[in-house]
């Protein structure tokens, strides 16, 4: 059997759409907080399907979207100082801040590589002894055990000139955040891949402290459907609860060797969220025994800038009180080529799904 | 005559008799002599009472080796695509070679060979170039320009500006899409495919030249090269009074390629292709047309993916898998560099 192809068959999706205007019989809001539910949504163009009492909006999943000015500013900094080699994730390149990017930089002669995954800049540093190579750690729990697992390989491997610079975040905190900040949210459709590693127990408080239900859901169009009907059930019997749809890949327990790992290498701290601020407790930085490879200790941050001022609503959008449509740069001022946000730049990012997928239709 | 050496020389470049050794012992024996004869800088070529058609791209591709092909294949496989979805009968080439110092001359040979031949296949006469050398560093390996010279008749003159095209034609594609974008992809990056994929870089001249000799319901056609087929679709529709609806299942995709897009993020839509046409045919010539494609060895998987529609203007629309609609977008940015 391929399971991609069975997730994505015309004839199931039909039945759960059926099932879905059956029993939708009051106005849903459900927030996906993973871009590659955003992405999936929208290249399917799975809103146009829905009845109209069904409102699927975007928050904070999209790793790129949230990583903050001065962990870019600091990024560049990097790749201008002697001796540094910077090795990062493509996503990252276009994210524009302070007037620059990473990739107007490397255009400009800055030692800026891109990688598909921390291995290669593990590579990178074994092969240029005389180099220092810092990855630029982004991510949430679904990247973060890969990143703790490099930093404990370049250990092994003897590569003292190996460095992550990290903007790690965890979902729990920001999820919190966007219910605290005022929300009509009622119910989150819950990232897949962050709990294969976390497993369900992290979303406990949702409906425990605010009475909102959760599904983790797949990213096959059936997954996706199959989520919405099980959160309109729970919304139709106001009974909140944390449901796994995805269980081909998540068990309520998560995945302890990775959870292991992360919390041998990293320790939980305070981290900026575009569109939120500081969020405590909803980052990851390096344990004071690995801080020989952290950048962010090694190479002194450049002094922060004053923020610029723009019309771009970014913000706002990550915490679900606006959409993509609603910003006054959408499709003019900011546009995929030309972004001036990053939910703009990521694939992942609400407003650039929205503009590939569904502008003007 | 002295032997050339193992890897190009900065000599090779300077005009002299290093310079004459490689023209003479590598690319004489194989592109043939100028055509009609001698070695001087340029080529006297017939006269013809067809339209001339005169083209030019440059090749950069990395690395120079992938699977199914090199920068020599696809450097004439894009020139002869380029004339034949014009309406063009590509007949004549130019090659100009800029070489990094130390290329591996066996490596070049390899290239020069299979550009040899590929310009055969094609029916395309390579018959003039140039060879300059640059010190290591300044260029990667090898790039490579080429010229093409085509002649078209004056009936097929209405194809490349889409004249006769309107809503209910319909839009055929020769096979499957992404197959170039991931075989060189793998050969950069030594992606570990279970399927290996293989470059589908091919000239379309034969395949191309059989469908308009047998039907004249060519409303417009397109080479799916950088920025893929959504790119492609997007300049037909462009301010345009009609739009352009795409079938998400009817368009051929492999599995390895659709998994590899899957595990990197990639769009197949937006992948390039070096053996890849649409054509916009008339309704009632598009069976024809595609019977003529599924016969020819380049266009066994042809399919009918969608159509042209007075419903949304200037628009391209993909109808999914599952039923939904969405855009498509003209590629923004770059998405993977360096392809072809």
């Amino acid at each position: 059997m391929d399971i991609s192809k069975e997730f994505r068959e015309r004839g199931r999706v039909d039945i759960l759409l059926r099932q879905i205007r059956q029993e939708a019989t009051e106005k849903y809001i459900f927030m996906e907080v993973c871009g590659g539910h955003t992405t999936a949504i929208h290249s399917y163009g799975i809103p146009g399907l829905l009845p109209g009492s069904i409102n699927l909006i975007s928050g904070p999943g999209c790793p790129v979207c949230v990583t903050s000015e001065s962990f870019l500013d600091h990024a560049i900094a990097l790749s201008a100082m002697p001796g540094i080699l910077v090795a990062t994730f493509g996503d990252l390149l276009r994210v524009p801040g302070g007037g620059t990017s990473l990739e107007k930089e490397k255009a400009a002669g800055a030692s800026i590589i891109v990688v598909y995954s921390i291995n290669e800049a593990l590579d990178l540093a074994a092969k240029n002894k005389d180099k220092m190579v810092v990855f630029l750690a982004i991510g949430f729990e679904t990247t973060a055990p890969g990143t703790a697992a490099g930093v404990l390989d370049a250990g092994k491997r003897g590569l003292a000139n190996f460095f992550i610079l990290s903007a790690h975040k965890i979902m729990p905190p920001a999820m919190r955040a966007v219910v605290e900040g005022g929300t009509n949210v009622n119910g989150f459709i819950c990232p897949g891949h962050v709990s294969a590693i976390t497993g369900s127990g992290i979303y406990g408080f949702l409906p425990d402290d605010f009475g909102i239900g959760c599904v983790i859901s797949g990213f096959e169009p059936v997954d996706i459907l199959q989520s919405v009907l099980m959160l309109i059930r729970q919304v139709n019997r106001k009974d909140p609860g944390v449901e796994v749809q995805y269980t081909r890949a998540v068990r309520p327990e998560g995945n302890p060797k990775a959870m292991n790992i992360m919390k041998q290498v990293f320790k939980v701290s305070d981290q900026w969220w575009r569109g939120f601020g500081t969020i405590p407790g909803s980052g990851l930085q390096l344990k004071p025994e690995y801080e020989k490879s952290d950048a962010g200790k090694v190479f002194p941050a450049p002094p922060q800038r004053q923020p610029v001022e723009s019309l771009c609503m970014c913000g706002s959008i990550l915490r679900g009180t606006h959409t993509p449509a609603d910003c006054p740069l959408f499709g003019t001022g900011c546009t995929p080529a030309d972004p001036a946000g990053a939910c703009m730049v990521s694939a992942e990012g609400a407003c650039h799904a929205f503009h590939k997928y569904t502008m003007s239709l | 005559m002295p032997e050339i050496s193992t890897h190009i020389l900065m000599g090779h470049g300077s005009g002299g008799e290093m310079m004459r050794n490689l023209i003479e012992e590598l690319f004489l024996p194989h592109f043939g002599q100028p055509f009609p004869g001698g070695t001087a800088d340029s080529a006297v070529l017939p006269v013809s009472s067809l339209l001339p058609v005169f083209t030019t791209d440059s090749y950069v591709v990395d690395p120079v080796l992938f699977p199914g092909g090199n920068i020599g294949t696809i450097a004439i496989c894009g020139t002869v695509n380029d004339l034949a979805v014009t309406g063009a009968n590509a007949r004549f080439i130019s090659a100009g070679f800029i070489i990094e110092e130390g290329l591996p001359l066996a490596t070049l040979r390899e290239i020069v060979v299979t550009m040899a031949e590929e310009a055969d296949k094609a029916g395309v006469k390579i018959v003039t170039g140039d060879t300059k050398v640059v010190e290591k560093g300044k260029a990667d390996k090898l790039f490579i320009n080429t010229t093409g010279i085509g002649y078209m008749e004056e009936r097929h003159f209405h194809i490349h500006r889409a004249g006769n095209a309107g809503p209910g034609d319909l839009i055929i594609i020769n096979g499957y899409i992404g197959d170039h974008s991931i075989a060189v992809l793998s050969a950069r990056e030594s992606l570990m495919l279970t399927t290996p994929a293989i470059s589908d870089c091919s000239s379309l001249g034969g395949m191309i030249g059989e469908v308009l000799d047998n039907s004249d319901g060519i409303h417009w056609m397109r080479d799916v090269t950088r920025g893929g087929l959504a790119s492609v679709a997007c300049e037909l529709a462009a301010s345009k009074d009609y739009g352009v609806k795409l079938l998400e299942p009817f368009i051929p995709v492999r599995d390895p390629v659709r998994s590899a897009c899957e595990m990197l993020g990639y769009d197949p839509l937006y992948l390039a292709n070096e053996g890849k046409v649409i054509m916009v045919v008339a309704r009632e010539e598009a069976d024809k047309v595609l019977g003529i494609m599924k016969n020819h060895p380049l266009g066994t998987r042809a399919a009918i993916i969608g159509e042209l529609t007075g419903l949304h203007p200037g628009t391209v629309v993909l109808q999914t898998a599952i039923g939904g609609s969405r855009i498509l977008q003209p590629l923004a940015g770059e998405q993977l560099p360096r392809i072809c």
